[in-house]
């Protein structure tokens, strides 16, 4: 026998300091999921034509949309996934080396340099890979080739004038590392005393106490600063364009004249002379690397997530 | 395991800032000693010296000598890092690693002496640790769980289990009970009383009551002003320390007629 009780709405009073913050937040957070919906449908509006257009409109041997987006697709994944494989550990490194090794002067000097490096235009790069980058690997290429030819990532014939995935992959590792290093280096310094502390207690070097408490701390943070370089990377679009002369195979040889070139830099290369239908295609491939985007950082906030409890945030 | 510590004429400094002056005591093996005195008098600086942790601050360091069982940790060429492993560590804030399970906590400190362990060591020193800091009935269960997921109570003595793991020779206590409820708080008293068949204790409190439940010797610090450094006043056994003390500045800090 259960008498329905009415539960009195307690309501605090609404200060105005709480309503314009709460207002501000929820039209900022509107805005974003705003400006995202627009750019998602714009490129689907857009893209629609490119799905049903006839087979001679594609450049090249593809006769449908995915056939064409296919290997640029993929060579959008693997120049940013070699880039991200070079740039994080290195990124790590550096940034452990500012916050925990280096003397407090020389840290902030790294500090500076690291967030002005993060400012170079990418053109820069670009001209860097192509004039200074690409010779300079060549030789070094031909011995990779040479001695670890065997090794099919490494097979031949290698490439005469060095511009290949792998300086591609450099040159965005270079790219991408400046705000790895920074974003994380930030982390680092974030981590409690507490815990640095108690792991120091217990006879930890300075190492171990980077594995036992930086670290574990640090690691949602490096996930996400990961994904921000990514980001830079699948995105990028003049180094690429610059250092590629494209081709669009999928191909998994670093050294060789035949590169896959990606999504970003194939539009920026064919849009000056697309027309018609050409328009919509290159505008679907920008909507695939738009869902590839939002695949990628969905997949990290996955990883992140499945260790919330262990995460230190609680 | 228990040792025997000797302080001779210990200057502990922050940069240019002389933090506590020219102490000098004796801790026999087997005892628990106090430390009490007002804020700012130095007590967690001067127990941090005890293991070295007080150079982890930038420009922090001392002069002087802390002698365990005869060997100054402050002599040339010892390794600051082997001295943590001797002298274990509890502090004020619970600090479990978030990041571990309540299992791996316990190992924490003995996986970096000895990374391949038998997986039934590891759970049998698990256990050891975890009785010995009377927690084992409440977390057997859930040894698989972040060590977050404790009450600040549990954690507190999960940070026991994980010093006492290594088996130190020492351990001290930075006021292990002040974010403590009191059954907690008696629970700890009682498990220091166990632990000093074992190890030699140090333990700093504000709780007057604690340091006369729990302590064989207390050490009374004070401060003659902001700035000033701090000094250890009296250095005797408790009882004296709280019925009959030698000096005025003592008698008055423990029977609360101070500042
Ligand atoms: N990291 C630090 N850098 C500089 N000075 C410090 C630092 N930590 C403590 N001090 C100073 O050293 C003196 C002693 O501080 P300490 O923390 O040892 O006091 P305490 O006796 O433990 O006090 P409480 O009972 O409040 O914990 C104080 O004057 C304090 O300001
Ligand atoms: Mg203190």
């Amino acid at each position: 026998m259960t008498t329905a009780v009415e539960r009195p709405t307690l309501k605090a009073k609404e200060r105005p300091g709480d309503r314009i913050f709460s207002t501000s937040t929820i039209v900022s957070g509107s805005l974003i999921l705003a400006i995202l919906a627009a750019v998602a449908v714009f490129l689907l509006v857009q893209s629609l034509p490119a799905f049903v257009a006839d087979p001679e409109k594609f450049k090249g041997d593809a006769t449908n949309f995915w056939q064409y987006v296919g290997p640029l697709a993929f060579g959008t994944l693997w120049s940013a996934f070699l880039a991200l494989l070079m740039a994080v550990p290195i990124a790590i490194g550096i940034a452990l080396f500012i916050s925990h090794y280096a003397p407090r002067k020389l840290a902030q000097g790294l500090g500076y340099l690291i967030d002005l490096l993060a400012a170079v235009p990418s053109v820069v790069f670009g001209l860097w890979g192509i004039g200074v980058l690409a010779p300079l690997v060549q030789p070094f290429y031909t011995n990779l080739v040479e001695w670890f030819g065997w090794f099919p990532l490494f097979a031949g014939p290698v490439s005469g004038t060095g511009r290949t995935t792998l300086t591609v992959a450099i040159v965005l590792a270079v790219m991408v590392l400046p705000i790895i290093t920074a974003l994380s280096r930030e982390i680092f310094l974030q981590t409690p005393v507490l815990y640095e502390e108690a792991s120091l207690a217990l006879g930890a070097t300075r190492w171990e106490m980077i594995t036992m408490a930086v670290l574990p701390f640090g690691r949602a943070g490096i996930i996400s600063a990961s994904m921000l370089g990514l980001g830079r990377a699948l995105g990028e679009t003049m180094a690429v364009a610059m250092v590629l002369s494209p081709s669009r195979d999928v191909i998994f040889q670093l050294l060789t004249s035949q590169n896959p070139t990606t999504i970003a830099a194939n539009i920026a290369l064919n849009f000056p002379e697309a027309n018609g239908v050409g328009v919509n295609i290159l505008l679907a491939t920008g909507l695939i690397l738009f869902v590839i985007t939002l695949v990628v950082n969905m997949i990290a906030r996955v990883i992140i997530n499945r260790r919330k409890a262990f995460s230190g945030a609680n | 395991m228990s040792k025997r510590i000797e302080v001779n004429d210990l200057n502990v400094y922050y940069s240019k800032f002389l933090a506590v002056e020219e102490v000098s005591l004796v801790i026999e093996p087997r005892t628990v000693t106090a430390l009490i005195g007002p804020s700012g008098c130095g007590k967690s600086t001067f127990l941090r010296t005890l293991n070295r942790m007080h150079e982890v601050i930038p420009g922090a360091y001392v002069t002087g000598e802390v002698l365990i069982d005869g060997n100054n940790l402050y002599g040339p060429g010892v390794d600051p890092v082997l001295v943590r492993r001797q002298v274990g560590m509890v502090f004020q804030r619970p600090n479990p690693f978030p990041t571990m399970s309540i299992g791996d906590n316990v190992l924490a400190g003995v996986k970096l002496n000895n990374r391949r362990m038998a997986k039934s060591d590891a759970d049998a020193l698990i256990e050891k640790s975890l009785m010995g800091a009377n927690l084992w009935k409440e977390v057997k269960d859930r040894l698989d769980k972040p060590g977050s997921s404790l009450s600040g109570g549990q954690q507190q003595r999960l940070c026991i289990a994980r010093a006492i793991a290594v088996e130190p020779d020492v351990i001290l206590m930075d006021e292990p009970c002040s974010a403590l409820d009191p059954i907690s708080t008696l629970a700890i008293e009682d498990l220091i009383e166990e632990m000093k068949a074992d190890y030699t204790i140090v333990i700093v409190t504000h709780n007057m009551q604690q340091a006369s439940r729990v302590s064989d010797r207390t050490g009374f610090f004070n401060i003659a002003g902001t700035g000033k450094p701090g000094r250890l006043i009296e250095y005797d056994d408790t009882t004296t320390i709280f019925s009959n003390p030698g000096v005025q500045a003592t008698e008055d800090y423990v029977s609360g007629r101070f500042g």
